[in-house]
């Protein structure tokens, strides 16, 4: 059982887990950080999407004790005091119906910010948005909805 | 139109929690001493289940107990049933099979639940449930739809050549009069091939016994908290119904998929009894695709007439629909009245006759999926017309307009009686909107980029607000489907609306608090909905259908139409004014003809103080139910065009464009309504591009198991959809709404 320890949003945490533990299961079962989802097991579908220190992670696909030492932020620890402008933005263009995907859909919408700038065109938005998978809103409104958050960012 | 009333583009209330990570799933819920299960799913399409063997499961490491089937049968616990009988054209009832909740004597798909484990932790599960030795003697297994009924082997032993019901509907003797005057006849075979639901949260259950109350409790992923709460209590016996109470918290989707009562949640929920311990199982992506109801699979043949003119005289359909290898909760009725009854299309079309086969197969079960019959039926009706059209050298466009159903009520010879619409209107907008006059220079532009382009329409029709329970009782269904709803007024005035219906995406915390803002005159925070749990709603039918605005809704409007009454009655009194002279607008209690005015949260607050009330007249308190059962169905229909670019070098097909000018009634939040449509067509060009459900024909192994194998619709697979809207009022509900959830 491997000891670790991490920043998750911003709190200093630390636990003892399996090896094979994931990182979207220390999320969800040893901190009880349930906004980061699980939707399918072949990496496919971003619903687990997260940053460790600073980048885009299926949450699914990294094992805890790999993440040992890292500064991990999940949807729960983007807004900082007001929502995040991503967040907002979601709100304002109705970019989440059932709103099982939008915590990785956000996340993955800041990580696209951070790479490519606040100037995103759709093509590039709807490129970078292969590793997330929406089965309600045809994407139409999540592409305006990382546009426009983008912009505020 | 005020800010937040009936018409307003208001942001959902419920996206808080949902951007914030704070939404409520099954899976998120974690209860004291919860216990994991496992399910030992069949390798095998169709086998005799032998001996097992379930020692070694029982002795690994954390594990609490493993049932078969055979324990299920020993607590008298009883299978899965099918809501709606369907009778063939000979009167004989379907033949329905046993549906098992752990299978007995046989397995009869890939996936088939056949043992379960339940263990500390789901990782001591499935560990444990490689140990459950499992005897199979595999069988031929029936897979391809078109011949599952002369296929050699049984999926259900005691029934003969794999039919479920040989279903007709129409007048055949006139069909074929019709035909034999015919100029022309078209001919068309289509597949409507099979899909797999991915709501994009796998199902998930959580069972509690609790002995000192000796009652129930299941956290369930369910489109109807009280229809599964019904099934498990009066046909499968798990508890009395006062004894069961359902949770369906936040739901990520259900496309149909989450209506049905399945296995998993059932076992739990007895199994909670037995190892006196609540029991969890969420699905992984692997069981979903091999276990949740698949949707369409159709096979079909049909056949149009049309006279010199254009004038369509006739439709002649030969349907057989796969239903799997058990009748799931409603499969019955999909591939009958809620597919055959729709084939008139937005068309006059005198004569029709459709003949439905329903087959079993060795593949997992098929029931409704997004639409579920209706855009199996707009299918082969658009692609019978346009290729009517074409045979005929007429422009497609117009000979819709030839034929389109011009005045109502309009009567189908299959059982639908259309109340409203203009689809000349919707065709003309979306025609105008895409520019269809100037397609053939974008067809030249394109070919000399070395490409095809090619233009397709739509012109579809939907039977929603499912539905009056007279005629759905006639038609065999098992229950009616109306909907309920109760509005408390609280002593200061906010509002809570307890609802049947359902919400797992489509933002009925907003859309009924629309409808409650726009009555009461209150803001819509003031207003909060309740739903999906059966300790809090009395009873409810749940959404499907496209019902929650026209039937659901109603049930409230109705409600609040009783809440304005007695509201009336306390006002007169503490006005001291007749009540025929209190008049209510934008939230004040006037006396017509003098300055007195009283605010809708003062005359809460009376109804609960009530200090002076003549108690022989007014009873204190600001609290009414309404039930409603629509008179009909509601018809929402209408136009999309979309234009492709394909390589013919590589085959690669784009959607360049894509129209949808649709008629849903009155609209009470267009961002939801936009939401929907464009949920829709994803789904639909998912269908035709880059879904498709298959299994082996030899070994019934599902080869499109996973995302890596069966491809969902990406962002980029779509251009922007540009929409549009018309309006005719439906005329059988106050609201004059039709419902939207089930276009594109």
């Amino acid at each position: 059982m491997p000891d670790l320890s991490m920043v998750v949003n911003g709190q200093n945490v630390s636990g003892s887990v399996e090896g094979r533990t994931l990182l979207v299961e220390f999320l969800r079962e040893h901190l009880g950080l349930t906004g980061t989802h699980v939707g399918c097991d072949t990496s496919q579908c971003g619903a687990c999407v997260v940053h460790v220190d600073g980048k885009a992670v299926k949450a699914c696909t990294e094992l805890a004790a790999a993440c040992d030492g890292s500064k991990v932020t999940t949807i729960e620890g983007v807004a900082n005091g007001s929502l995040h402008p991503m967040q907002e933005a979601f709100r304002q263009h109705h970019g989440l119906q059932c709103g099982f995907c939008t915590p990785g859909m956000i996340m993955a919408a800041i990580d696209m910010v951070n790479t490519h700038g606040k100037k995103l065109s759709d093509d590039t938005i709807r490129h970078e948005l292969e590793g997330n998978i929406c089965r309600c809103t045809g994407y139409h409104n999540i592409v305006k909805a990382i546009k426009a958050g983008a912009k505020k960012m | 139109m005020s800010d937040s009333g009936i018409g307003a583009r208001v942001p959902r209330k419920e996206d808080h929690r949902f951007i914030t990570g704070q939404g409520n799933y099954t899976d998120d819920i974690n209860l004291p001493k919860q216990t994991y299960a496992y399910f030992v799913r069949s390798p095998h399409a169709h086998a005799k289940l032998g001996r097992i063997n379930t020692k070694a499961a029982e002795a690994a490491p954390g594990v609490v107990a493993v049932f078969t089937g055979k324990d299920v049968e020993a607590d008298g616990i009883g299978g899965l049933i099918c809501g709606w009988m369907i009778h063939s054209k000979d009167g004989s009832p379907m033949n329905a099979g046993p549906h098992p909740i752990l299978a007995s004597g046989k397995v009869r798909y890939v996936g088939d639940h056949v043992a379960v484990v339940i263990a500390e932790s789901y990782a001591e599960a499935k560990a444990a449930g490689e140990l459950v030795d499992v005897s199979y003697k595999v069988l031929p297994a029936v897979v391809d739809t078109a011949t599952a009924a002369s296929a050699k082997g049984s999926v259900h032993d005691e029934i003969p050549n794999n039919t479920v019901y040989n279903w007709a509907i129409g007048d055949e003797a006139a069909t074929d009069k019709a035909f034999s005057s015919a100029a022309h006849v078209t001919s068309i075979d289509l597949v409507n091939n099979r899909l797999i639901p991915n709501a994009m949260e796998p199902r998930a259950a959580i069972g509690d016994y609790d002995g000192g109350s000796d009652s129930f409790t299941l956290y369930t992923t369910s489109q109807n908290p009280h229809v599964a709460r019904l099934v498990l209590s009066a046909f499968i016996g798990i508890a009395p119904e006062h004894k069961l109470r359902v949770i369906a918290p936040d739901v990520g989707g259900g496309f149909g998929s989450k209506i049905f009562i399945y296995a998993e949640e059932t076992v739990c929920v007895w199994a909670s009894k037995k190892v006196g311990r609540p029991i969890k199982w969420t699905a992984g992506r692997d069981e979903a695709f091999l276990s949740d109801a698949h949707g369409r699979d159709h096979v079909s043949k049909a056949e149009m007439a049309v006279d010199g003119n254009g004038k369509i005289l006739g439709l002649r359909v030969k349907t057989t629909a796969n239903m799997g290898a058990y009748l799931s909760t409603f499969a019955s009725c999909v591939p009958t009245y809620l597919y055959a009854t729709l084939l008139s299309g937005q068309y006059n079309i005198a004569n029709i006759y459709a003949e439905v086969d329903a087959v079993y197969t060795n593949t997992a079960p098929v029931d409704a999926y997004r639409g579920a019959g209706r855009p199996e039926a707009t299918y082969l009706v658009e692609r019978i017309v346009e290729t009517a059209a074409r045979e005929l050298g007429m422009d497609p466009a117009e000979f819709r307009s030839k034929n389109f159903v011009k005045e109502y009520p309009h009567q189908t010879p299959v059982i639908m009686c259309y109340d409203s619409g203009d689809y000349q209107d919707s065709l003309d907008k979306a025609c105008a909107l895409i520019k269809y006059d100037q397609f053939a220079k974008r067809r030249a532009s394109s070919k000399r980029k070395g490409k095809l382009r090619g233009i397709g329409f739509s012109t579809y029709i939907e039977a929603c607000g499912i539905a009056p329970s007279a005629a759905v009782g006639s038609l065999g269904a098992g229950v009616g489907l109306w909907e309920s709803a109760e509005v408390r007024v609280n002593p200061t005035g906010n509002v809570e609306v307890l609802t049947g219906s359902h919400s797992h995406g489509q933002g009925h915390e907003t859309t009924f608090a629309q409808l409650v803002s726009d009555r009461l005159g209150i803001p819509i925070d003031q207003v909060e909905i309740v739903h999906g749990d059966t300790d809090k709603v009395q009873f409810g039918m749940g959404t499907y259908g496209s019902r929650s605005g026209a039937v659901g809704m109603t049930a409230i409007s109705k409600a609040l139409d009783k809440v304005e009454a007695k509201a009336k009655k306390v006002a007169s009194h503490v006005m001291e004014a007749a009540e025929g002279d209190i008049e209510f607008k934008d939230g004040s209690f006037t006396v017509k003809g003098t300055d007195k005015a009283m605010a809708f949260g003062e005359v809460a607050l009376a109804a609960y103080v009530a200090h002076s009330f003549p108690t022989d007249q007014i009873e204190p308190g600001l609290k009414e139910g309404a039930f409603h059962d629509p008179a009909n169905f509601t018809f929402p229909a209408g136009c999309h065009i979309c234009e492709v670019e394909v390589d013919p070098d590589t085959g690669v097909t784009e959607i360049v464009d894509w129209v949808a000018v649709d008629d849903f009634g009155n609209i009470i939040n267009p961002n939801i309504v936009e939401g929907q449509v464009h949920g829709g067509i994803a789904q639909g060009v998912g269908q035709a591009l880059t879904e498709n459900a298959v299994y082996d024909n030899g070994t019934g192994q599902l080869l499109s198991g996973s995302y890596m194998d069966y491809c969902m619709p990406r962002a980029s697979d779509f251009p922007e959809f540009r929409l549009g809207f018309t309006v005719t009022e439906c005329p059988t509900n106050p609201l004059g709404i039709k419902g939207c959830g089930e276009a594109g």
